[in-house]
């Protein structure tokens, strides 16, 4: 009896010795979770997930403060993405959010008076301008955040859907009539 | 949207392949009507309604569309490769049961053709020889050895009506296996076994015939281009070195390799069965380990399992494996170098 | 001549089509008329589109750049006939999504006047200006592929590992069917596509020419015999879909693997199609730059041939030229019938890339029928010829797993169609490998873009750290500054005095009038009778407003 015991209990001590050496020995160096994290979401820095970034609202996720369906930029397939990373079921975008088509900002130089304001606003420095000076948007950097449309005063930034151009435009999913469930 | 190419390859579709299969098996379906009388176009007429019948179920419970699934004819090919894998003469029931194990179970529980991870017929198979082992032993004994001739009316009579009229004894043998397997335990010599009424010249008395006739229609699907050659010649070549080999090392418990190719479900199991591209492996390298080691399996089976055929459970064991051993043999793609490259 | 036959290598997989090339090479090329109006897409071939250098109004020579090469991969456009730019604005082009891009329009003015052509002292010419001319000359692949030829032309700096070229192949092979154009190019012009080939030879520095063409050719093999020279071997290869690909012609006529994801030049070999030799002698010799190519226009149509079509040729006036549709036509494939495109509208123009227009009907193309669920048959496999597995990517392209289908190597995928071609349920697999693709290159462009957002906002996150601490710095200067002021018993500072006596003054002002009208009953009226969108603009401000301190402020509307 003692000898059963004696051996399970050195078989068992050696075994958890290799295992907690292969640990040491084979560790995986992988990027933190919030890096991973940051690298599904889009960086449009819009807050609209209520955070002041797209890196604050990794850091929530990883500490397991927020959700992962607040962002509406990223859309189903970012939520999906973050689903996958961390492991838990895919959900819905959270109320209140909607997911809208790629847009960019767009200055109406005619009217914008120079007053810095949207400049302040753009999280990616997107918009070029000085005091006084007409502003105007860089199409190619602009994220689509809208954070510069509410402080301008006199309303003179939209925004515009982004079109399909041929550098843009993708093959759509080919018409498959299997399913056709009624 | 719909992109090129604007033209398919006329007069090919799933339909046109299944008829192939179909076409190929008339030969040994022939054959074995010739030699072990005409039972054999009730199982097939009862297995393919069954069929039909089941398959419009379960495509109706999974509100799927019928005019696709039911065209494609996969359905008759399972129910004739089922029919031909039972023993003739059995109680219509043993038909039902395994038609519904293979379409419903095997399947469209798995979602249908194209996704079953298991040959269906194969999975109905199995599961009958496990639950009903003594219907699934009582093959008729071929036109000639046994005493009793069963015409076509008594074969209704018997798959319908019960076996009341007259004693399976009369009209059923042994198989050249199971006799081999029951003799060999009982100590006989193997020149005796061998002149035993369940031999023929080199595998089951008519049984080879069949197995020839198989082995026809098999070379016709080949010349068609509807099967490669790997799996046939890989199963097969399998089936006869580990016959021979296990023959070399004791003759007088293990049976030659033509005994081995020309009885139970060799030829069959070889060119239709194991070549169910749905649940083989699909590249060619991995269509030879693939057919190998099912071939390798089924004499392992055969001379030291319980069960006197093992084409069936090796055929199921490796499709088990297919998806594994294509995931490793995928072939060199044009401009890439040889070996394994890392998979991301 | 007479040589030992080359031995020839058999790439895997391939179909064998319907060949359909008798319907338009009986005739000669014939030359289109010249037409009243021109639409000259600037995006012609792959990589940056031209750089328009005309405007609206201007008037132009045939032959004249109207379009010039911007950046690197870029070559340049030219008018068509003499007329006057009408219109640069999107038009309707070529492209299977049928979305419109910007094209210079020119009203011909009938007199088709050209630019002074200047031939070129091809084998003085200092190499790096000729290959600048021929990019001046717009000359791109006609092949399909539309590759700007001067880049291809540059036989320096081959990658590290490669050697020099040695080995230039002209691609006759022409293996789509009914595409004959460049078949009756190589029967009427044999000696000029190889005149164009020797200099593409000089040009590369190569001793050696190979020019394949597939048997089917008989006409335009018998006539390259004809016109080669030593260094020129004609090799006719069989007859088999895709075997006029690129990498599939160099492996036939050499057995060389041209390395995924990379050029032929890697092993030094530069493949260049039979039309881009021509269009290439044309430029160099005869000083003409590329405005026309030869076009095939077949199928259901009343007279089916070859046309030389400028460059703008509007496809209905092509398809005009060809006699019309018959009856029951029923659209337009531009291209082959394997790898071509539907034409989404037929005021699409002739660009460089154009090689055939077939016009369909039920009976040449009958539609194809619905698809059934793929079950391995592995057919799609055995055509393939880079020997992939169709049937895992399709799956994988199927259910957006698109990391797994790109490990089964989905873009070594050449779109060439024979998969879907053979494949019994009748699955449009190219369809979703072009699927595959594009979605992955968007997730490619979306990450890039992410990245791009991430770094600007992270250096202004720095940069508005380093300024509030710049401030910080700045005004702890001026505290000390100060405090050492008053330390050394300095009175308090006369101007800051009389700034605060102001302040106050004004801020006395604005509550004493505050008062007065709250004693006089009257409150501001800016906010009665609001919209109820304002109302609720002004509760939003509100919240915001609530959120954000105001010390020792009120507010005034309370």
């Amino acid at each position: 009896m003692l000898n059963a015991i004696l051996v399970m209990a050195g078989i068992g001590l050696a075994l958890g010795g290799i295992l907690g050496w292969a640990a040491i020995r084979f560790r995986v160096q992988e990027d933190p979770l919030v890096d991973k994290i940051d690298a599904i979401l889009p960086q449009t820095q819009c807050g609209q997930c209520g955070y002041a970034g797209c890196r604050p609202y990794a850091e929530a996720i990883a500490k397991g403060e927020a959700d992962i369906n607040l962002c509406p930029p990223g859309g189903e397939d970012g939520i999906k993405r973050l689903a996958e990373l961390l492991g838990v079921d895919p959900k819905p975008l959270g109320e209140g959010l909607e997911s809208k088509p790629k847009s960019v900002a767009v200055i109406d130089e005619d009217a914008c008076i120079g007053c810095t304001l949207c400049i302040q606003a753009c999280p990616v420095d997107a918009i070029v301008g000085a005091a006084k000076q007409m502003h105007t948007i860089l199409p190619d950097q602009c994220t689509g955040c809208e954070l510069c449309v509410a402080p301008c005063p006199v309303d003179c930034i939209h925004m515009e859907v982004v079109k399909e151009d041929l550098n843009t435009w993708k093959w759509r999913y080919p018409i498959f009539h299997m399913k056709k469930v009624p | 949207m719909n992109g090129s190419p604007f033209t398919l390859l006329a007069n090919n579709s799933v339909s046109a392949v299944m008829l192939k299969v179909m076409a190929a098996l008339i030969p040994g379906i022939i054959a074995h009507a010739w030699f072990f009388g005409p039972g054999i176009w009730v199982s097939l007429l009862l297995c393919s309604a069954l069929g039909i019948g089941l398959e419009t179920l379960a495509l109706l419970m999974r509100a799927r569309p019928l005019g696709p699934a039911l065209k494609d004819g996969s359905v008759l090919v399972t129910a004739w490769l089922l029919a031909l894998s039972l023993p003739t003469l059995a109680p219509w029931w043993l038909y039902a049961l395994g038609m519904l194990f293979a379409v419903v179970v095997a399947k469209h529980l798995y979602g249908g053709f194209g996704q079953n991870p298991f040959n269906p017929a194969m999975v109905a198979y199995a599961a009958l020889i496990v639950s009903f082992p003594v219907y699934m032993t009582q093959w008729p004994a071929p036109v000639g050895v046994a005493p009793h001739g069963v015409g076509l009316g008594e074969a209704l009579d018997l798959v319908f009506a019960g076996q009341g009229g007259i004693s399976p004894d009369a009209y059923t043998a042994a198989t050249a296996l199971d006799t081999w397997k029951t003799q060999i335990r009982m100590g006989k010599p193997v020149a005796d076994i061998l002149a035993l009424p369940a031999f023929g010249w080199g595998g089951g008395r008519a049984q080879e015939l069949v197995a020839l006739m198989y082995l026809f229609g098999g070379l016709l699907l080949l010349a068609n281009r509807v099967i490669t050659w790997h799996i046939p010649v890989a199963f097969l070549s399998g089936l006869a070195l580990t016959a021979s080999l296990l023959h070399a090392m004791n003759p007088a418990q293990h049976a030659g390799p033509v005994l081995h190719l020309l009885s139970g479900g060799a030829m069959l199991g070889a060119f239709f069965i194991a070549t169910d591209p749905v649940s083989a492996a699909s590249t060619p390298r991995g269509k030879l380990i693939f057919a190998g080691l099912a071939g390798l399996i089924t004499v392992l089976i055969r001379n030291f399992g319980g069960y006197p055929d093992g084409v069936a459970f090796a055929i199921l064991l490796m499709n088990v494996a297919a998806p594994f051993i294509d995931a490793y043999t995928q072939p060199r793609v044009f401009g890439h170098k040889p070996g394994r490259e890392d998979r991301t | 001549m007479e040589r030992q036959p080359r031995k020839l290598f058999h790439f895997h997989g391939g179909v064998r089509l319907d060949e359909h090339k008798a319907e338009s090479n009986a005739s000669p090329i014939r030359p289109m008329p010249l037409l009243a109006r021109y639409v000259v897409p600037l995006r012609q071939h792959i990589g940056t589109p031209a750089r328009a250098l005309v405007c609206v109004g201007d008037t132009v020579l045939r032959g004249q750049v109207i379009g010039a090469a911007e950046g690197y991969v870029s070559t340049a456009v030219h008018a068509p006939t003499s007329g006057r730019v009408t219109a640069i604005e999107p038009r309707a082009v070529p492209h299977p999504s049928g979305l419109y891009d910007l094209a210079v329009v020119i009203e011909a003015d009938g007199e088709d006047r050209a630019v002074d052509p200047r031939p070129l002292d091809w084998p003085h010419m200092d190499p790096s200006a000729l290959r600048n001319r021929i990019r001046e000359m717009g000359l791109a692949g006609l092949g399909g592929a539309v590759f700007p030829s001067y880049i291809k032309l540059n036989p320096g700096a081959p990658r590290e590992g490669a050697g020099a070229i040695h080995t230039l192949i002209l691609n006759g092979a022409e293996c789509e069917p009914w595409i004959t154009c460049d078949d009756r190019l190589m029967r009427e012009r044999a000696g000029e596509v190889l005149q164009g080939a020797r200099i593409m030879a000089h040009m590369l520095g190569v001793r050696r020419i190979l020019v394949g063409v597939e048997t089917n050719k008989p006409e335009a093999l018998a006539a390259l015999r004809q016109a080669a020279d030593e260094v020129t071997e004609i090799v006719a290869v069989p007859a088999r879909y895709p075997g006029g690909g690129g990498k599939q012609l160099t492996y036939t006529l050499t057995g060389v693997e041209v390395p995924a994801g990379g050029l032929s030049t890697d092993v030094g070999i530069q493949v260049f199609n039979v039309g881009t030799a021509y269009g290439l002698y044309r430029a160099v010799v005869q000083g003409e730059p590329l405005v026309s190519r030869i076009v095939t226009v077949t199928g259901h149509v009343a007279r089916p041939g070859n046309y030389e079509a400028r460059i703008g040729t509007c496809i209905h006036d092509l398809l005009a030229a060809a006699g019309g549709c018959l009856e029951g036509a029923n659209g337009e494939i531009v291209g082959g019938p394997m790898m071509g495109f539907e034409l989404m509208d037929r005021d699409a123009p002739v660009t460089k890339a154009v090689n055939c227009v077939i016009v369909k009907s039920p009976v040449l193309f009958p539609p194809k029928p619905e698809a059934l669920p793929c079950f391995r048959c592995g057919a799609c496999a055995q055509a393939c010829p880079v020997q992939l597995q169709p049937f895992e990517m399709y799956w994988y392209s199927r259910t957006r797993d698109f990391g797994k289908a790109q490990a089964y190597k989905l873009f070594d995928c050449i779109e060439c169609g024979c998969c879907s071609y053979v494949c019994p349920s009748h699955i449009p697999l190219v369809d979703f490998f072009r699927f595959a693709k594009s979605e992955i290159w968007e997730r490619e462009r979306e990450n890039q873009a992410a990245d791009q957002a991430r770094a600007r906002h992270e250096f202004r996150t720095f940069r508005l750290e380093r300024e509030k601490q710049e401030k910080a710095e700045k005004f702890a200067k001026a505290a000390a500054a100060a405090k050492a002021k008053a330390a050394a018993g300095d009175p308090a500072d006369p101007e800051a005095a009389k700034k605060k006596a102001i302040l106050d003054a004004a801020l006395a002002r604005a509550a004493k009038a505050k008062e007065e009208m709250a004693a006089a009953g009257i409150a501001p009226k800016n906010v009665d009778n609001l919209p109820p969108r304002v109302e609720k603009e002004i509760a939003e401000i509100e919240t915001r407003r609530a959120r954000v301190p105001h010390p020792g402020q009120e507010d005034p509307h309370d």
